[in-house]
């Protein structure tokens, strides 16, 4: 009986990201007891820049930071799900519907003193401009059948030049203080906006998977493209349908990474975003190859990114440095979750129980 | 009738890596000519086409690692990080401690060597993704970069400086300037260093046992198992090559810029595998050419020089035509690779 559940368990998908969580806890708990002024769970009221009180602490700027990641963990896994590649121009096409949705709301202008249209209608604009990217993407990968990787590197070189071109390579600064209500905190509620629109996304997304065959059909594409076909599902378009729904989830991305700064950085914004994007996917024990997928472990995934993150800054760890150390974690996680390593460990444990059998 | 047999005898007798080849070759020709023909001066010039070629060895000997790896049906990310690391290493090193040249090219060759063992190994043996590996080794190099130096500086070591601002002219290929001096043609030392590599990967790929069994190993792994060729030790020799390439590049890249810095190299691996691409190597595997890479290194850097040759020279105008090249040569491999197909059925 015990045995089963070892094997259940050391087979479970959930497991690695579930272990990260509960180490990252503990090593920070331990950070706590080695330095009594730093509280990693105490989450504290305060009076923010504007005036408003809000909470703040560790726990919150993990849920905060995170958001953008996990909206585009969702997209991604399902385009990896169907396509069984990864989307690398997540990043760049971030700056493309930053931009146009900068130059909606500005009109053209670099320092407005009112808002050119509505904030409904720039946040539609980068959802059509988002959406359109995927389309791009998607038309290569599922009609021209070109490698995800390659197809998407096209935009990954193009993007940034293109957001650049959309605004002139002017920074348009939005005059509106309610648009930087998106990043920052709605007046009166202490929580911040991000972790409501993530968690908005993701409902939709579990909503989407359980109410349509979405999923049953990604998963069937993903593992045998051809069988699929013949079962009567249309491999080209559901590959096509993944790419445009990672576009609606950059465009949101995209809203919140804009609204931060109330402006844009052509060459910076979200930059290496696609790498945190596919490690979520990664971390969250989905194959790269395509096939069968579980969200809840790239959201999970993508929430742990940001828990390193905010762990190694605690630990004062240069920025610029940060790539280093969070490179060894993830080989660690990913020599554990690697399926060799998985069988050899479940293989020692079934030895010990074979010579304490022997021994009685 | 008649046209049928012959489209059909085109298509099916030139094999995939050839007919990607020649069609990369045949573009690069076009655009160097049509570069000469509209826009004249630079380009006629012998001295335009040895400058891409010093601009870009370390490129080239990237994109010929890179190709090698997706040959045999992986992907390395981590080099653009390799270079940076190693040229940051071998500055410090040269000095800050007082170290000697040979010293520092056997540092770049250490480390090129010990991330291709690592990633070798996790990749072949592990059996993890290619991609989480290497882009676990990008993250490392970039962030240890700047744990060995956060300051990007210029190398003022003699013996260096010497080795930097060698000369190999070119016999017959000079042009006289405006004085009317005869100004000789020449390349950097890393140009000789990138071209040797070529023509032994050229032979490598060719004509050798290991060579072969990495366009077998990348175009089917289960029949290549079935060949008898030990797939592992394939997948992690092609990861060694590339990260020791990538090792080599750095100090090539190094030697050419003569500084480091946490920047250098930015998205290079985004260049080589857009160069192998351009050269006719399939992402999937089993398809491939180094002398196509080399071209694709070329024709990329050709685009770059018309571009700012022709005033474009707003920043963002690069990005777009080398995005709309990527693009139209994809395409048009899709194109022929569905001819082909449909040719053989």
């Amino acid at each position: 009986m015990k045995k089963i559940d070892l094997k259940k368990l050391l087979s479970n998908q959930l497991l690695i990201p579930f272990t990260a969580i509960i180490i990252l806890c503990i090593v920070n708990i331990i950070y706590d007891c080695v330095n009594t002024d730093a509280a990693f769970f105490a989450i504290e009221t305060k009076t923010n820049n504007s005036g408003f009180t809000v909470f703040s602490g560790p726990l919150i700027t993990i849920l905060d930071n995170g958001s953008e990641l996990a909206i585009l963990a969702i997209g991604m896994t399902l385009v990896t799900a169907a396509s069984g590649g990864q989307d690398i121009s997540v990043g760049a096409t971030i700056a493309i519907a930053g931009s146009a949705m900068l130059r909606v709301l500005c009109g053209g202008n670099t320092r407005p003193e009112t808002l050119a249209a509505p904030i409904i209608v720039g946040f539609l604009v980068a959802c059509i401009v988002g959406m359109l990217c995927g389309a791009f993407n998607g038309l290569l990968v599922s009609v021209f059948r070109i490698q995800p990787m390659i197809a998407t590197l096209i935009l990954f070189t193009a993007g940034r030049s293109i957001a650049a071109w959309i605004n002139n390579n002017e920074l348009p600064i939005v005059p509106d203080p309610k648009f930087a209500y998106f990043g920052s905190f709605i007046p009166g509620i202490p929580i911040p906006t991000t972790v409501f629109i993530a968690a908005a996304c993701i409902i939709v997304a579990a909503l989407l998977l359980k109410f349509t065959n979405l999923g049953l059909y990604t998963q069937a594409v993903g593992i045998n493209e051809s069988s699929s076909r013949l079962n009567g599902i249309n491999p080209t378009a559901i590959k096509f349908i993944s790419f445009i729904i990672l576009g609606l989830c950059v465009a949101v991305a995209a809203l919140i990474k804009v609204s931060r700064l109330s402006t844009i950085n052509y060459s910076v914004i979200a930059k290496d975003i696609e790498m945190d994007a596919i490690l979520a996917v990664a971390l969250g024990g989905n194959a790269l190859s395509g096939g069968k997928f579980n969200m809840w472990a790239s959201i999970l995934g993508a929430y742990i990114i940001q828990f390193l993150t905010t762990t190694l800054y605690r630990f004062q760890v240069d920025s610029s440095a940060l790539p280093a150390y969070k490179a060894v974690v993830v080989i660690i996680l990913v020599v554990f979750s690697s399926p060799v390593v998985r069988d050899k460990l479940s293989s020692l444990s079934n030895k010990k129980k074979a010579l304490k059998k022997g021994v009685a | 009738m008649s046209t049928d047999k012959k489209k059909q005898s085109i298509f099916t007798k030139v094999s995939d890596t050839n007919l990607l080849l020649a069609i990369t070759i045949v573009i690069f020709f076009l655009m160097y000519i049509g570069a000469i023909i509209f826009q004249g001066g630079g380009f006629s010039k012998p001295q335009m086409f040895f400058n891409i070629l010093n601009a870009n060895a370390a490129l080239i000997i990237t994109s010929c690692g890179m190709s090698i790896v997706m040959i045999s049906g992986g992907i390395d990310i981590s080099v653009g990080g390799v270079v940076a690391l190693v040229s940051m290493c071998c500055a410090v090193h040269l000095d800050q401690h007082g170290g000697s040249v040979f010293g520092s090219m056997l540092i770049a060759l250490g480390i090129g060597l010990a991330f291709g063992l690592v990633q070798g190994f996790l990749v072949a043996y592990l059996d993890i993704q290619p991609f989480i590996v290497s882009l676990a080794g990008m993250f490392f190099a970039r962030g240890m970069t700047t744990i060995v130096n956060t300051v990007p500086f210029n190398v003022e070591n003699a013996a260096f400086k010497a080795l930097m601002d060698t000369r190999i002219y070119i016999p017959g290929m000079g042009t006289t300037n405006k004085k009317g001096i005869y100004v000789p043609a020449y390349v950097e030392p890393g140009v000789v260093v990138a071209l040797v590599l070529v023509a032994l990967l050229f032979v490598v790929l060719r004509w050798t046992k290991t060579g072969r069994s990495f366009y077998a190993v990348g175009g089917n792994k289960q029949s290549a198992l079935m060949l008898g060729i030990n797939v592992k030790r394939t997948r992690f020799i092609s990861h060694l090559i590339c990260s020791t390439l990538a090792g080599i590049a750095g100090y090539v890249y190094f030697l050419h810029v003569g500084s480091g810095s946490a920047s250098h190299a930015m998205g290079m691996e985004m260049n080589a595998i857009a160069s192998s691409i351009i050269g006719g190597t399939m992402l999937s595997g089993g398809v491939g050419n180094i002398i196509g890479t080399l071209f694709g290194v070329l024709s990329l850097s050709t685009i770059q020089n018309i571009v700012s040759n022709a005033g474009l020279d707003q920043a963002w105008w690069t990005g777009i035509t080398i995005a709309a090249m990527l693009c139209l040569f994809l395409v048009i491999q899709s194109v022929v690779m569905a001819q082909k197909k449909r040719a053989l059925k």
